[in-house]
């Protein structure tokens, strides 16, 4: 069994989501997490809020978060067990974070350590 | 009390408390000594008291004998220390004092400090709970054997090879450091948790003796509640969680000693005394900043309190087995998730989450599948009801599932 990393990529993490809409989305994250949790392939994971986010540049230089420059943000990710990447994806598939036009959801093998990475 | 009901009584509440003071003060390298000599205690008294007639304060009489015993199982031990010390490692009791200390805060502390050495993270769970059962509740064998469906051969091995376990690790019995706490606390919980579920899901038909399990698990647990470092959230949160599913002891059985399930209880019997006790203990609980799975547990228990179904209801109790099977995954708690899911999304988008749960050995898999196929496709429905019924173990098991079949 591999470990995959899923990342959400939120395409505008500008956009401002009323709190009726967050609790939304917070349930159904839950459902879908709480689905893979239920078929025992559930290993970690954490939502990655935009507010306070800081990004530090090559020139020392320290940001409001990476909205403006960087066109994508990532808005969390959960870490699956899975036997290959396409059951990864499948996973993946219903993630509440791809209702939003232009996100994405990364799938990433997590290296282990007796692998070169 | 009628004379023929106070020894068993006074077994049940005596020997129990005896052998944890003598625990504490032989150390736990004796145990089976301690263990012993409290048999013994009782033994005198079945044989003398119907000759002698009752002692005045039967108690007293009891700590008398077990204190003498004790001496003079010190004694030898001391004896055997001058002669055979020098030749032999071995540790031993000091003797200096032997005087047995059987007041009532003694035997709480001694209780509390056996306890926590029963449920040492180092010893398998089979044989804390043996243990525990043993010396902490004062179960005798046979009643042990019955509980776990087994004989009084393997269980009293069983319990040679937890003494023997318990013998190696050279513990002595202590509440932990508050450093140590949450750890050893975590280990307790997670044996006292277990001790009710043998009590309450047991297959065991002596359904008196299974109440009596779940009892002596919940005043293990009010023994942690009583004394202030152990009086924590997680703790608070699992005695709720006991409070609730022993709020429907009375409720669940019929006349003829069988269980009837939940949605066909008459919640009327439902004992609202412990249900008020829980929901306080749940209240105290939410105190603190941890969500145990036990707050998460005891939070389900609770909205099964109200038997009524509303939206509400499910939402809520999907939520928290979507939590839990975050915290921890276990086979049950993916079945009464996705019961919850159809609750509140319907059948069709429960059954492909079913399917994926893919607990094939497990008939309650199928009775899950056999119930939301129920109205879309008879015969898949009942094709699944019979798988379950050819993994049923137990008589009650298989007569449920036929009385679904039928009903189809």
């Amino acid at each position: 069994m591999e470990e995959f990393m899923l990342i959400f990529r939120h395409e505008d993490g500008q956009k401002q989501a009323s709190p009726e809409q967050m609790q939304l989305w917070m349930k159904q994250t839950m459902d879908w997490i709480g689905g893979i949790a239920a078929q025992n392939k559930y290993s970690g994971g954490n939502g990655l809020p935009f507010d306070d986010a800081r990004v530090l540049w090559s020139n020392q230089l320290v940001t409001n978060g990476p909205f403006g420059d960087i066109k994508e943000t990532i808005g969390g990710y959960i870490i699956v067990k899975a036997e290959s990447a396409e059951e990864a994806v499948e996973l993946a598939r219903g993630c509440p974070v791809l209702q939003g036009e232009g996100n994405s959801v990364e799938i990433r093998k997590i290296a282990r350590g007796d692998e070169k990475p | 009390m009628p004379r023929a009901e106070l020894l068993p009584h006074l077994f049940r509440t005596e020997f129990r408390k005896i052998v944890s003071v003598l625990g504490r003060r032989l150390g736990l390298d004796h145990l089976q000594a301690a263990e012993d000599i409290a048999s013994d205690t009782f033994l005198l008294a079945y044989e003398s008291w119907p000759y002698q007639g009752l002692p005045e304060n039967p108690t007293a009489w009891l700590y008398a004998v077990a204190q003498n015993k004790a001496k003079n199982y010190l004694r030898r031990q001391q004896l055997f220390n001058q002669k055979m010390a020098p030749h032999l490692a071995q540790s031993t009791p000091e003797a200096q004092e032997p005087e047995l200390d059987l007041s009532e805060k003694n035997i709480r502390d001694s209780q509390l400090r056996m306890l926590f050495a029963l449920c040492h993270p180092s010893l398998p769970a089979e044989a804390q709970v043996g243990l525990a059962l043993r010396i902490l509740c004062g179960f005798g064998i046979e009643e042990i054997a019955d509980a776990f469906l087994t004989h009084k051969e393997t269980i009293n091995k069983r319990l040679y090879r937890a003494r023997e376990k318990l013998r190696q690790q050279h513990f002595t019995p202590e509440v932990p450091s508050e450093t140590e706490m949450s750890q050893r606390l975590a280990s307790v919980l997670t044996t006292l948790y277990l001790l009710f579920s043998e009590g309450y899901y047991s297959e065991s038909h002596n359904l008196v003796l299974r109440e009596d399990l779940c009892l002596e698990a919940m005043r293990l647990t009010y023994l942690l509640i009583e004394h202030e470092p152990t009086n924590r959230p997680p703790v608070q949160a699992l005695l709720a969680l006991m409070c609730f599913h022993a709020s429907r002891f009375a409720a669940r059985k019929n006349g003829i000693g069988d269980l009837i399930l939940y949605q066909d209880q008459d919640e009327t019997r439902w004992n609202q005394e412990l249900i008020a006790k829980g929901t306080y203990y749940l209240h105290q609980a939410a105190r603190g900043s941890t969500l145990s799975k036990y707050h998460l547990e005891a939070t389900i228990a609770y909205w099964h309190t109200i038997k009524v179904d509303t939206p509400e209801k499910w939402e809520a109790i999907l939520q928290l087995y979507n939590q839990l099977l975050i915290l921890e995954y276990s086979p049950v708690a993916a079945l009464n998730r996705t019961f919850a899911l159809a609750k509140v999304h319907g059948n069709e988008k429960a059954i492909p989450e079913a399917e994926k749960l893919h607990l094939i050995d497990n008939q309650y898999y199928y009775v899950l599948l056999g119930e939301l196929y129920q109205k879309m496709d008879v015969e898949q429905s009942r094709r699944y009801f019979q798988k379950a019924l050819a993994l049923a173990k137990t008589p009650h098991d298989q007569h449920t599932i036929k009385h679904r079949l039928a009903a189809l």
